[in-house]
């Protein structure tokens, strides 16, 4: 009895890792001649997957507690414009704290009028998703603002930390600090029980509101936190930036297991769900497939697997 | 035809999941126009074989005769083809469709368009619920009908599909007692039509009342088949339980020695219409029945009392000290329990392990700064599965795979960890098999005998009596008797006074 058990969960659970060996070999073996395999841009794969990463961290404590966050490319993207707006006009310490003021607002914001008010997580964060992206395109007239202050880029971007690439380490803390939370602290169990029966929480003495404030605020701020990775690694902060991450953050969580209805939560599921997508992406784009070729493929390939990851 | 000849006959059943053998060669015949209660505890193995007559499980060895001819069932259509309806616990209606459209969901009338033919299928279901007997409006939403309509409507669903087998799981567990009664008036009419019914309960008044013949499962195993009148309900129990000295369910009283000083006291209780004005004092080692029937404002209270509900008025003392419980938070922090009628529901968090839904009540004592500490976690789960018999007995498994009894243990469990002072109890034993509800009722009183308190609510009167050493009616939000259990003389007494008849 126990051993078919065992085999059962064995397979759904590690169903991401086997989706990501199996990938990463095709591309291997399909694109050997195109440099996939090449250290510089293995690591560019974890460079661009960085602010993706970090993202469906927060997004896996959302989903864990049943709501939805599609704000959060947009708060990225208002967060890189206010950044480096600030920047510009007061100073290192202006500008982070100004990018990090957004992620608080736009999460406050959220975060009551989905406990407090009782608005569907995902219409909220719809809403506030278009509210996000208007306010930065109308602050900036659609331009660019470029970002000159080096500490700053250094710091969320193109900087290493010893021989250590500073995206790699934003990824990694992320990481480490979700998986230590979900896993070891009360927050994570209120959270995982909130979202797998709302009303047995209640009654357990869970304070189901609070945890679906705080879930919604972490995912804002995170999500913030991502738009200064984007500011630092692109220089300049731009009201596009993060635009449609919301989707790959959904799908790396989805694909590393997570259930969509909430009750259960893998973070390192998410972690690899989150360079599965930036495997795919590379290799796309290594293949030299056209814009559009690649955007089919892509959908298809995370429709594929997240119906394979899903639980029964 | 000859009173041998059987309709259902399931010969040599056996079926294991993942090499436990859950049903190992059972007979189990029902003969025309009988009522054939299926018994045991959770578990035994009475579901496994229903599920099997019904297509759900194919079987491991065995074979089944559908009135007489050798038959294999693979799907809920091939059962119903063979006219084997089932009732469900949990109804399979669509609550916003009508009486018509439910009876004949999937089996729709057409007209020459291809277009639902509405008015034949009403006319249609007047007839199915004429046949019957019952008056109910067939345009009605099922959403608008009381639990019993709508079970009653399952059933006439199931007949209108041509059922000559009909499954019964467990069909009063919801229904009051009036409703109880309609719904035995139309099952004795069907079987008057031929039909045969498989009454699966854990209710021995209503299968001595209704059933003609009962099947007794215990781990697997048929262990006992006779007509009723020739079993007395103590064989049964035994049977069922598998142990030799049946302890009834018996009064044993406080054991501990009584004090002046109240370890609870409500003052002045008032909750909207529902509670009106409720004072009342629990001793230490003292358990308290809240008897009344559904709807009289017991579930209220209790709700009240632990924070889920706001008070409009009222105090509640602790050991003497006027506390303020706004939400459960704050109930918890006072040493309040709270055991929810519905498990299910409110209780548990079905897709959690054991484990995980133990600790969601007992986060704050089982961490440091808010970090878990997994060795004192695992000692306290492992604590509470040897004390509280939880069967399989192994802390990863998710809940909803272990049987009622269990899961009930597993929220009694994860309450008495909090180390209450004050339990509040909701039905706790709905559903529950007799052997662990008399294990449950065991460890009520050695709560209590503990110098803590119990509050109980129960609508199983033989429950209140044998545990309770004070009971209050509560009639329309208000109390309307207080008795001590010396006082009452036995079940039907409790009843009367519950109803209002007698004082």
């Amino acid at each position: 009895m126990k051993l078919t058990n065992l085999k059962k969960i064995d397979l759904q659970s590690t169903l991401i890792y086997w989706m990501f060996a199996v990938i990463f070999f095709f591309f291997a073996i399909l694109l050997k001649d195109d440099g996939f395999l090449q250290s510089n841009n293995l690591l560019n794969i974890f460079r661009q997957t960085a602010t993706i990463t970090v993202m469906a961290v927060a997004m896996t404590f959302v989903i864990s507690a049943a709501e939805i966050d599609l704000s959060i490319g947009g708060v990225a993207g208002l967060t890189s414009v206010v950044a480096a707006l600030m920047l510009r006009d007061h100073g290192l310490i202006q500008g982070i704290l100004g990018g990090l003021a957004i992620g608080f607002i736009v999460g406050t914001l959220n975060g009551l009028l989905v406990s407090r008010i009782g608005i569907p997580s995902f219409l909220v964060t719809l809403g506030m998703q278009g509210v996000a992206i208007g306010f930065a395109a109308f602050i900036t007239n659609y331009y660019p603002i470029p970002i000159l202050n080096d500490t700053f880029n250094r710091f969320f971007g193109s900087g290493t930390i010893g021989w250590f690439p500073g995206l790699l380490f934003w990824s990694f803390v992320s990481v480490v600090i979700g998986w230590v939370v979900l896993t070891k602290t009360t927050f994570g169990r209120r959270v995982l029980a909130t979202g797998g029966n709302r009303d047995a929480a209640e009654f357990n003495g869970i304070n189901t509101k609070n945890v679906k404030f705080q879930v919604m605020l972490i995912s804002s701020v995170v999500a913030s936190i991502a738009g200064l990775l984007y500011a630092g690694r692109l220089q300049t902060g731009r009201y596009e930036w993060g635009a449609g991450d919301e989707l790959s953050a959904i799908a790396a969580v989805i694909l590393g297991g997570t259930s969509l209805f909430g009750g259960n939560g893998r973070i390192v599921g998410t972690f690899f769900g989150a360079l599965l997508v930036g495997l795919i992406n590379n290799g796309l784009i290594l293949a030299g497939l056209p814009v559009s070729q690649q955007q089919i493929i892509r959908g298809v390939i995370i429709i594929l697997a997240v119906a394979l990851a899903k639980k029964k | 035809m000859s009173s041998n000849f059987n309709v259902v006959e399931m010969i040599g059943i056996s079926k294991s999941f993942f090499g436990v053998k859950v049903l190992d060669s059972v007979n189990f015949s029902v003969s025309p126009g009988e009522i054939h209660a299926l018994a045991g505890e959770n578990g035994a193995g009475k579901s496994t074989l229903m599920k099997i007559l019904q297509g759900v499980y194919t079987l491991d060895a065995g074979e089944i005769k559908i009135a007489g001819e050798k038959v294999s069932i693979h799907s809920f259509q091939d059962a119903r083809k063979l006219g084997i309806g089932m009732v469900f616990q949990e109804f399979s209606l669509v609550p916003e469709l009508s009486v018509a459209q439910n009876i004949f969901l999937d089996r729709e009338h057409k007209n020459k368009f291809g277009l639902f033919d509405e008015k034949r299928t009403i006319n249609q279901a007047k007839l199915v619920m004429e046949e019957l007997g019952l008056d109910i409006d067939v345009t009605a939403k099922v959403s608008t009908l009381g639990r019993a309509y709508q079970q009653l409507t399952e059933i006439a669903k199931a007949i209108a599909g041509e059922a000559k087998i009909l499954i019964l799981d467990e069909p009063t567990a919801s229904l009051a007692k009036e409703e109880v009664d309609a719904l035995f008036i139309v099952l004795k009419q069907l079987t008057a039509r031929g039909v045969s019914i498989i009454y699966i309960s854990h209710r021995m008044d209503e299968i001595y009342r209704i059933c003609d013949q009962i099947t007794i499962l215990r781990d697997g195993k048929k262990i006992a088949v006779s007509k009723l009148n020739e079993i007395s309900a103590q064989e049964i129990i035994a049977h069922i339980t598998g142990r030799k000295d049946v302890e009834m369910l018996s009064h044993h009283g406080v054991s501990i020695a009584q004090t002046k000083d109240p370890i609870f006291e409500a003052e002045r209780i008032q909750v909207g219409n529902k509670v009106n004005d409720i004072s009342f004092k629990l001793y230490p080692g003292e358990i308290l029945g809240l008897a009344g029937l559904m709807g009289s404002g017991r579930t209220e209270l209790v709700r009240a009392i632990f924070g889920l509900d706001k008070k409009d008025n009222g105090k509640i003392k602790i050991e003497g000290n006027e506390v303020t419980i706004k939400n459960p938070q704050d109930a918890m922090k006072n040493g309040i329990a709270f055991i929810p009628e519905d498990r299910r529901r409110q209780g548990l968090v079905m897709e959690h392990s054991v484990k995980q839904n133990i600790l969601a009540t007992n986060l704050s004592s089982l961490s440091h700064l808010s970090f878990l500490n997994f060795s004192k976690i695992n000692q306290v789960v492992q604590d509470a599965i040897t004390n509280f018999e939880v069967r399989p007995a192994e802390p990863n498994r998710e809940v909803r795979l272990l049987s009622g009894g269990n899961q009930q243990k597993v929220v009694i469990a994860k309450w008495l960890a909090t180390n209450p002072k004050i339990v509040l109890m909701d039905e706790p034993t709905v559903g529950v098999d007799i052997g662990t509800k008399v294990d449950i009722m065991k460890l009520v009183r050695s709560f209590a005998d503990e110098g803590k308190a119990v509050i109980l609510i129960s609508s199983e009167l033989p429950e209140l009596l044998s545990v309770c050493d004070r009971i209050l009616v509560i009639r329309k939000g208000e109390i309307a008797e207080e008795l001590d259990r010396k006082e009452v003389k036995d079940e039907d007494h409790l009843q009367m006074i519950v109803q209002g008849i007698m004082k």
